[in-house]
């Protein structure tokens, strides 16, 4: 029972990733698209300026989560996915420092450097999550011992490499919709033309995406023994649509809310089908991990399931008032002149 | 190279440059939220803008600190599988804690601070700051926590062919970790002092326009950097016996001592010599100073090198040379910090006093990194001590993958630390903003 409550709260902790930087790497990503001159340019990085590092711990404390309540998956998968993994390290070290560095030096060239740098690690790491996700609902090339066999191009096949599109487009599409949220005037108009233009494209990406799951996973196997299951795609398709429902009533935050459910759909689609599994092995079905023959202790499991329901709930609350403090929106000349701006 | 030795370094590099940049976070933090809670009190303007001068500077130095931290994390499951599987029970655990209890305060908290000057009042915009600080210096007992399990393990039972836990009250009272997160923090506050004390003496010298400003802050981190330089003395000495205590093979490579006996003297300068198990040069020995400094008597036995299997013994050099040059700073620091205290007062400070003390601004960080050389390489061969060996703790991964991302994390951490002292050196230089 524990076990498979740390599994839900597990995929709880990478969809809260996903819905909080994933809207940091799609705006990243659209920066040189959405963005004419510097003055927005510096609006669309002070768009998310308050929140990336808040953001980002999710991404730790689902890893620590990982850890800590799943030590033989955390040990096993985090070696497998070796390259890929210290390439979305590399890319989210780059992109912190991008925010930090890119007004500290009044140079046309310096400023353009961070800018590209900023662009290719968000756009990057997005593709990269999406690649690791959709290899983890497909399995991977691990044995008995843990051992893994392959090399980075074992994640780049057709499957992979549709996920990583498919976050992309996920990601770009949420991150439009804040800074849709954040914005007013010319930037805020082109924004709501990304979003005008990611949302199709997002639908067919989800519906090739679902297709393809079907064709080269057996995530669905859990859905059609378990048909309740399916309301977790409904109601990632009802975020999805809720977007353009709400776009229509000019309720941008609402939007931007519904985005986050279909991105919780999304994740929770993919992690509840395989469930109890976290490490599908394509070799050998005996060396899959699950949440039953990887996790912690009893003892662990509860200590932690104590810590999280005690902590999870403060740290949304401040982390909502922190949001609601710099719910603001931005224009180029306020955010030039302060100081403090990124 | 293997990949014990590749893991091995890029963990050392990994943990080392992160540790350039966590202990300023620490101690500066205290620092500004000390200054801000003084504007908050005296209404003194020059409070508020010594917070944002200063949180200007603690944010370029965060940066660095937060990012090459998340690598840390990733790393013992990406290079240290074995061991993740092996103890993660209880290790994986704390660092799971300190993400949730410390690491969301501190991030969230922090953009607050610094985007917040506006829309706070006075008083909830000091309370950040003081939450910024705990929460950093509370992230550091969460992880000092798990690394003195490593070094001390307790609370486990070994089960299903791994550590599990027990007692989860044993893991957090652990002694030997509290040792080492006092003597770590009190150096890190020390660190963050004599960074204070060098900027605003660089100021002080040049006779600049800034002089009334950094005044002010030359005052208050004389005594704070006098203080800490002591406290770290006293501190090291007690973690000393915990060492003593818990590890005494360490315990015998820091002092190069080789035959076990009572009355064992330090000597000043010695020269271990490995493969003779001696050491080739002892002079002005100090008698029973190591049995004293151990076990609080002249004439306690101390166990020397010899009684310890050859394949249990830490590498005597790096340890010993470590030590003693952390030793050889820390006396520095008292010596800098009492000159500093005694000119505390005056208008015009020591001129060369205040040529000197930029200078220092890096002795600190040595000393820090050195002592956690001392820590982490005389726990070899263990990675968790008398428990596994480091050896056994590796990630079954192709060494060609580690040496092409060990040379990445050189070529990116040496550019990025590069790039980060030099934007902390340009604007320590410009001095505060009008506002």
């Amino acid at each position: 029972m524990l076990e498979t409550i740390w599994f839900v709260l597990w995929a709880l902790l990478w969809a809260m990733y996903f819905i909080l930087d994933g809207f940091d790497l799609g705006i990243g990503s659209l920066l040189p698209f959405a963005a004419r001159n510097e003055g927005e340019r510096r609006v669309m990085f002070n768009s998310t300026g308050p929140f990336w590092d808040g953001n980002e711990v999710w991404l730790i404390s689902a890893g620590g989560v990982t850890f800590a309540a799943f030590p033989k998956t955390y040990a096993v998968m985090f070696s497998a996915l070796y390259v890929p993994l210290l390439l979305l390290l590399f890319t989210l070290i780059l992109r912190a420092v991008s925010y930090e560095f890119r007004n500290k030096i009044d140079h046309p060239a310096w400023r353009s450097l961070w800018d590209w740098v900023h662009f290719l690690t968000n756009l990057v790491a997005a593709v990269l999550l999406g690649v690791a996700f959709a290899n983890l609902f497909r399995g991977i090339p691990i044995d008995a011992n843990g051992v893994f066999h392959g090399n980075l191009l074992t994640f780049l096949n057709f499957y992979g490499l549709a996920g990583g599109l498919f976050f992309l487009v996920m990601f770009a599409l949420h991150g439009a919709l804040w800074l849709c949220f954040k914005t007013k005037g010319e930037l805020q108009e082109r924004a709501l033309a990304f979003v005008y233009l990611l949302w199709p494209l997002t639908l067919l990406c989800l519906v090739a995406f679902l297709w393809l799951t079907a064709f080269y996973t057996d995530l669905f196997k859990n859905y059609f023994a378990n048909p309740a299951l399916f309301l977790i795609p409904v109601v990632a398709l009802v975020g999805l649509v809720g977007i353009l429902v709400m776009l229509l009533r000019k309720k941008i935050l609402l939007a931007w809310a519904s985005s986050c459910v279909f991105i919780i759909g999304v994740t929770f689609f993919g992690v509840m089908g395989m469930f109890p599994r976290m490490l599908i092995s394509s070799k050998d079905p005996a060396a899959t991990l699950t949440a039953f023959n990887s996790a912690s202790s009893e003892l662990t499991l509860t200590i932690m399931l104590g810590v999280a329901l005690v902590m999870v709930p403060i740290v949304l609350i401040y982390q909502f008032w922190a949001y609601r403090l710099f719910s603001h929106k931005l224009d180029p000349e306020q955010v030039v002149s302060d100081s403090h701006s990124y | 190279m293997d990949a014990v030795m590749l893991s091995r370094l890029q963990f050392a590099v990994a943990v080392f440059f992160h540790f350039i940049f966590v202990p300023l976070t620490l101690g500066l933090s205290l620092l500004i939220a000390w200054m801000e809670t003084k504007y908050v009190r005296t209404g003194d303007e020059i409070w508020r803008k010594h917070a944002k001068f200063w949180g200007k500077l603690f944010l370029i130095n965060f940066t660095l600190g937060v990012v090459t931290g998340i690598t840390l994390e990733f790393q013992f499951g990406t290079n240290w599988s074995r061991y993740s599987e092996y103890v993660g029970d209880i290790f994986g655990s704390l660092l799971a804690i300190e993400a949730t209890v410390a690491f969301f305060l501190e991030s969230t908290f922090l953009a607050v601070w610094h985007f917040g000057w506006k829309k706070l009042s006075k008083t909830a915009h000091c309370v950040c700051a003081w939450l910024v600080f705990i929460a950093g210096n509370l992230s550091a007992v969460w992880i000092i926590l798990a690394n003195g399990f490593m070094q001390n393990p307790s609370g486990f039972i070994l089960r299903n062919g791994r550590a599990e836990l027990t007692d989860f009250f044993a893991v957090v009272s652990n002694p030997y970790a509290w040792g080492m997160f006092c003597h770590n923090m009190l150096a890190a506050w020390l660190l963050a002092g004599f960074f204070v004390l060098g900027v605003s003496a660089w100021h002080l010298y040049r006779k600049n326009e800034h002089s009334e400003f950094f005044r002010k802050t030359f005052r208050m981190t004389a005594v704070f950097t006098f203080v800490m330089s002591l406290l770290v003395a006293v501190s090291g000495d007690l973690q000393g016996r915990n060492v003593a205590h818990h590890q005494p093979t360490k315990l015998a490579a820091m002092e190069g001592h080789w035959e076990t006996g009572s009355n064992v003297p330090f000597y000043l300068f010695a020269v271990p010599d490995e493969a003779n198990e001696k050491n080739s040069i002892e002079i002005i020995p100090l008698p029973g100073m190591v049995s004293f400094l151990s076990y609080g008597s002249f004439d306690a036995e101390v166990k020397g090198l010899k009684d310890f299997p050859k394949e249990d013994r830490p590498p005597v050099a790096p340890v010993f040379w470590s030590f003693r040059l952390m030793i050889l700073l820390g006396s520095i620091f008292v010596l800098a910090g009492a000159w500093a205290f005694s000119q505390r007062k005056k208008d015009e400070p020591n001129e060369k006093l205040l040529r000197i003390l930029p200078w220092l601004i890096p002795l600190p960080y040595f000393g820090l990194g050195l002592g956690w050389a001392v820590a982490e390489i005389g726990r070899q061969p263990w990675i968790v001590y008398n428990l596994m060996r480091t050896s056994d703790a590796v990630s079954p991964v192709d060494p060609t993958n580690i040496l092409i991302s060990l040379a990445a994390f050189i070529v990116v951490y040496t550019l990025l630390g590069i790039l980060d002292i030099c934007l902390l050196i340009k604007y320590a230089r410009k001095g505060p903003e009008e506002v």
